[in-house]
């Protein structure tokens, strides 16, 4: 059925969003490894030159660097396991016979669709806030003395606010995956005997496999990115406590003037990113070719 | 298949379900209650039942202009989101009817674009926007979210058009229909609902995307994310006009979100969960 004309066509049709995305992807990176090589501050932009290996050394020796790697990758995991184990537990609980399950759905799912600087700020001011956040009134209400969430738990605080934007995705992947289990191997494995708890560790986690990898990967990509709820919140602090890596950049570059900086920083971000991604796509490659 | 649970379970399941799904929801909840309450109330302490009076909003509008950011929001992510399929429709389709062995490939390339972290290239981006004067413009803003979104637009296209059966082309192409007609009165018609839903996803994308579009502006193209950030400092603690600007901001995306939960799935999985 593919003649030349219809391939040279498909062609032809293919070749803007190729042609976008690969100057996309190639001329920004190219300058920043470009000038990660170059000693440049915007401070002085006259004086720019060739500075070899130093930006990198110079991030390298930055003990806010192994702060700032080790802080992602907290995130990124904090917030995978709440919100895979969490939307587990969530789809579980929505596949449950429910009055009213259109709504609980609609509400479940609703912090998703909450603009990142939004939720940030309405958990540090409303629930946060250690002089009348919700979190505080409920802490007195018990006699207790309230936390100053930001200051004395930084990180967690983050991992928190972003665990609740995402757990509504993992939640309704997970749910839809469930949906799709076959009622009657659940019945026959409940007439085998099978109590709830095999059940749920030989029929139903294995058939999720396949979501829960997806929830991972997808999240994983946004997470590593993490940028605004630092910014509204923390500002990365107190000290570089609760800074990741893109926060870092952030600081370097448009804070510190230092392009060569941030440039050798985004190259180190592209490497750690695609060492994630290898190993993520292997094992989706395996569960999703199924 | 449908097996009778006894009332009394379901009540158990429902109150469980309603006390969890709550607790997610508060945050937007309290935030809403909020902006119904005066900047003294806000801080009064726990308070579920608010006096009930816009003067927040008013507030919102008339001390910061809530209008331009508003505006800037719903032209860039729009706007964003139509170049994209300008671009993606006819390569997703190309990919979807004609395929060839690399095809696979190029999907793949295309995702693994995604990979790469925004802030690699934030000082280059930085820079090319500032020489070309292009620092708070929305033009530029909206080219910048169209290449971050594409990836994503092609993939879902693809794997809506993959859905329509080639088999209904060669029965069109029997009764004597033209390549066009072909495309105008048998394809087109099956591809539109997920045209319709992948741009529906990708506004909710485009409008919630908070890394350029805070960088890349300051006031003129600032969208909603960027005036948003703009009441973080700590100077500026009026929580009911921060919770009357926040409704604001999100409440269209919200009502777009639940309308779109069908396709919400499909779309962020590229297909992988149905």
């Amino acid at each position: 059925m593919a003649t030349r004309q219809t391939r040279t066509l498909a062609r032809f049709m293919m070749a803007p969003s190729v042609f976008l995305l690969l100057i996309w992807m190639i001329v920004p990176l190219a300058m920043t490894l470009w000038f990660s090589f170059q000693n440049y501050n915007l401070l002085n932009p006259g004086n720019v030159s060739f500075g070899g290996l130093f930006n990198y050394k110079f991030f390298y020796t930055d003990p806010a660097f192994f702060q700032s790697i080790w802080n992602t990758l907290v995130i990124v995991v904090g917030v995978l396991l709440i919100t895979v184990i969490g939307g587990i537990a969530m789809g579980l609980l929505l596949d449950q016979p429910i009055f009213g399950q259109g709504i609980v759905r609609i509400l479940v799912i609703s912090p998703f669709f909450v603009m990142p600087p939004v939720a940030a700020l309405v958990w540090k001011n409303m629930l946060m806030h250690p002089g009348y956040g919700v979190f505080a009134d409920i802490a007195r209400f018990f006699g207790l003395q309230p936390i100053d969430w930001f200051a004395q738990y930084p990180l967690f605080s983050i991992i928190l606010i972003v665990a609740w934007q995402w757990l509504p995705f993992a939640t309704l992947i997970l749910l839809t995956s469930l949906q799709s289990l076959d009622g009657e191997q659940k019945e026959a494995a409940e007439m085998d005997g099978a109590g709830p708890v095999s059940r749920f560790i030989y029929l139903t986690l294995p058939h999720m496999a396949r979501a829960i990898t997806v929830v991972i990967l997808i999240q994983t990509i946004f997470l590593l990115g993490i940028y605004a709820e630092i910014l509204v919140t923390t500002n990365g602090g107190p000290g570089y406590a609760s800074t990741n890596l893109p926060f870092l950049i952030y600081r370097t570059a448009l804070l510190g003037y230092d392009v060569g900086g941030a440039s050798a920083g985004g190259i180190i971000a592209v490497v750690l990113a695609n060492i994630v991604a290898f190993f993520l796509m292997r094992a989706v490659g395996k569960n999703l070719d199924k | 298949m449908a097996r009778t649970v006894s009332d009394s379970t379901k009540l158990g399941w429902t109150i469980a379900a309603w006390i969890v799904a709550l607790l997610i929801f508060f945050p937007i909840l309290y935030t809403i209650i909020t902006s119904f309450k005066s900047e003294t109330e806000a801080i009064a302490g726990f308070n579920l039942v608010p006096s009930g009076t816009l003067e927040s909003y008013a507030e919102v509008q008339s001390q910061y202009n809530y209008f331009k950011p508003f505006m800037n929001s719903v032209i860039l992510s729009v706007g964003s989101t139509i170049l994209a399929l300008i671009v993606a429709i006819p390569a997703a389709w190309s990919m979807a009817f004609s395929p060839t062995n690399r095809t696979k490939d190029i999907l793949m390339w295309m995702l693994s674009t995604k990979m790469m972290p925004a802030v690699a290239v934030l000082v280059p981006m930085y820079l090319i926007f500032r020489d070309w004067n292009l620092l708070d413009n929305r033009g530029g803003l909206t080219v910048m979210l169209m290449l971050i979104n594409l990836p994503i637009v092609v993939w879902m296209l693809y794997t809506y058009f993959r859905e329509i059966p080639g088999e209904i082309l060669e029965a069109a192409r029997m009764d004597g229909a033209s390549l066009w007609g072909e495309i105008v009165y048998v394809l087109t018609p099956m591809a539109v609902p997920g045209i319709a839903s992948t741009l529906l996803l990708n506004i909710i994308l485009a409008w919630n995307e908070a890394f350029w579009t805070i960088r890349l502006t300051t006031t003129n193209a600032a969208p909603l994310t960027a005036f948003i950030v703009s009441f973080s400092s700590p100077q500026g603690l009026f929580w009911a006009k921060l919770s009357a600007a926040s409704t604001l901001a999100i409440a269209p995306i919200l009502v777009l979100g639940w309308f779109s939960q069908k396709q919400l799935v499909r779309g962020l999985t590229f297909g992988a969960v149905k």
